[in-house]
């Protein structure tokens, strides 16, 4: 048993060790306890059963919310409303650049939290982590007092400034539970090799957190593309993704909504399944 | 190093929340149409934001407290046995618990609203069972909106969960049956304490957004069902009363920031993320 809790340990195990394996009413609670996990993981894919449902969906009216009969002239004209196309465009746009620079900032602070231990880090970590646990609510809002007490008009620039502000402290502590692990005396041993600071810093850091660094990209960047209710706030007349299916839902729902949706999933899907080829290890986010 | 990002989040969020202040502590003039903002520790603007939306303010706490429970209880059993019953299937299982959370959160939202419509599958077949009244329906209730609150935030309870259950060794397990111990005893003395880290990460990380969210009041509730989230929306961006709206903003993230504070405090931030 002992070998198999070691496989565990290890993360290689081919079974996890079965607890229940002596009589009767364990091997049922096991059955029930998988049945119920069951149930939960087809409760969170209802909802997406049903967007990808709709997106074949031929409404009649303006909403779609009833079934009315199959068809593919949705997905043979994804982009058929302009607006949306275009909403979705900015939002991808808008978390590339918000990514881009709260990436820098976030892992050269992830970076040095790891590092060195200094005066008042604790502190900073505290501080850090408060943006992520303030209601997103009250975020928007103080943002929105900023920028009208600076008088900024709210437009593309208000909302990458908050994107970004959400995400520096998302990136940082992702990074950050992945580069905890990793042995900085490697940077010591580069450089008593002869390599300078920059060339070790190229060759021997970077590689090795780069993992962590792309993981904390991907799901910054769904973040950003995913945000409602900051955005709400600081948008002004811009128009993001999020935003034009909230306008939607108050006029008219097309069902091109669900075919870009199921769009993103598939390929989101599909980048999931290259990932975990590509590391084969754990897929912890 | 942490410089650049500090001096971002000082101009980006430090200085708003006390802009935030400023303005929950002013008064409104001026017209209609140029309102004017005057700072003059206006405490009223408290004493009317507590009078006015009282209900709303329950009904957000209650609401979240709510959904955090029911967050608990159905994503415990899927995390234990992602951590302990999955073997290799245990990446396949993570992946496809991620999965739903990458279609956008106002889509999913919509989606219940389909699933939970007045002549939906779901309200025929309670109805048919006798579970609910014929012309008893779900949507605009508190259950819809408890019930998307719960959707829309489950992975991250599903996540701290899985990742503390999976940090225990098993072998305690054993252990506990070899001494005799039964199953739930097990639960109750090995794995729940031994848990305890992720369900306060968790329920921190669902309570939040729930209790600031007015979305799913929005979308799947009805005029009974407003919680602070929708009245700071709208004070804001539609009546633009800022100093009340502020002054509820303030309320709401005093209450959490005491929380999480208590939090950081007992058990750092390693869990959160």
């Amino acid at each position: 048993m002992t070998t198999q809790a070691g496989a565990v340990a290890a993360g290689t195990t081919e079974d996890a060790p079965k607890p229940k394996t002596v009589k009767g009413g364990g091997k049922w609670g096991d059955l029930m306890l998988r049945i119920i996990a069951g149930l939960v993981l087809l409760y969170l894919f209802l909802p997406i059963f049903v967007i990808v449902l709709f997106s074949f969906n031929n409404p009649q009216g303006k909403f779609n919310y009833t079934w009315q009969g199959f068809t593919l002239n949705n997905w043979l004209n994804p982009f058929k409303y302009p607006a949306l196309t275009e909403a979705l465009k900015l939002s991808l746009n808008v978390a590339a650049v918000s990514t881009s620079i709260a990436l820098v900032f976030g892992t050269l602070v992830a970076i040095a939290l790891v590092r060195q231990r200094f005066r008042g880090d604790r502190a900073m970590d505290t501080f850090l982590v408060l943006p992520l646990t303030a209601p997103e609510v009250v975020m928007g809002a103080s943002l929105l007092t900023l920028f009208l007490d600076l008088g900024w008009a709210a437009g593309y620039t208000t909302i990458v400034i908050a994107h970004i502000a959400f995400q520096i402290s998302f990136i940082a502590m992702t990074v950050r539970a992945r580069v905890r692990g990793f042995d900085w005396t490697l940077e010591d041993a580069s450089m008593d090799l002869g390599a300078s600071p920059t060339r070790t810093f190229f060759k021997v850091t970077l590689p090795l957190i780069v993992p962590g660094i792309v993981a904390a990209a991907m799901l910054s960047f769904a973040l950003s593309l995913d945000d409602f209710i900051v955005t709400y706030f600081v948008s002004g007349s811009t128009v993001t993704y999020p935003l034009y299916v909230n306008a939607a839902v108050k006029a008219a729902v097309p069902p091109q909504i669900n075919v870009l949706a199921t769009a993103i999933l598939v390929i989101s899907l599909l980048l999931l399944a290259v990932g975990t080829l590509y590391r084969r290890k754990r897929i912890d986010v | 190093m942490i410089l650049p990002a500090l001096i971002y989040l000082g101009i980006f969020f430090v200085v708003p929340f006390v802009s935030l202040a400023r303005t929950s502590l002013s008064s409104m003039g001026g017209s209609v149409f140029l309102p004017t903002l005057t700072f003059s520790w206006n405490f009223g603007n408290y004493a009317d934001a507590f009078s006015h939306y009282r209900d709303q303010i329950f009904r957000s706490f209650s609401y979240a407290f709510v959904a955090t429970v029911l967050c608990l209880l159905l994503a415990f059993p899927l995390a234990y046995v992602i951590a302990f019953k999955a073997g290799r299937y245990k990446n396949l299982l993570l992946g496809l618990v991620i999965l739903p959370f990458f279609v956008t959160f106002l889509i999913r939202t919509i989606a219940w609203k389909t699933i939970l419509a007045d002549d939906g599958l779901v309200v025929s077949a309670l109805g048919a069972v006798g579970l609910l009244p014929s012309e008893g329906r779900l949507l605009s209730t508190s259950w819809a909106v408890i019930g998307g609150l719960t959707y829309n935030w489950i992975i991250f309870m599903i996540l701290p969960l899985y990742v503390s259950l999976e940090k225990i060794d098993p072998r305690l397990l054993e252990a506990s049956k070899d001494l005799y111990s039964t199953a739930p005893r097990s639960f109750r003395k090995v794995i729940l304490p031994l848990s305890m880290p992720g369900v306060l990460a968790g329920s921190m990380l669902v309570f939040i957004p729930s209790v600031g969210d007015f979305i799913n009041a929005d979308y799947l509730g009805s005029t009974q069902t407003t919680m602070i989230g929708n009245v700071i929306q709208k004070q804001f961006l539609v009546v633009k009363d800022y100093p009340a709206a502020a002054a509820l903003s303030m309320v709401l993230m005093v209450i959490i920031l005491v929380g999480v504070l208590l939090y950081t405090r007992a058990l750092g931030t390693e869990d959160l993320v």
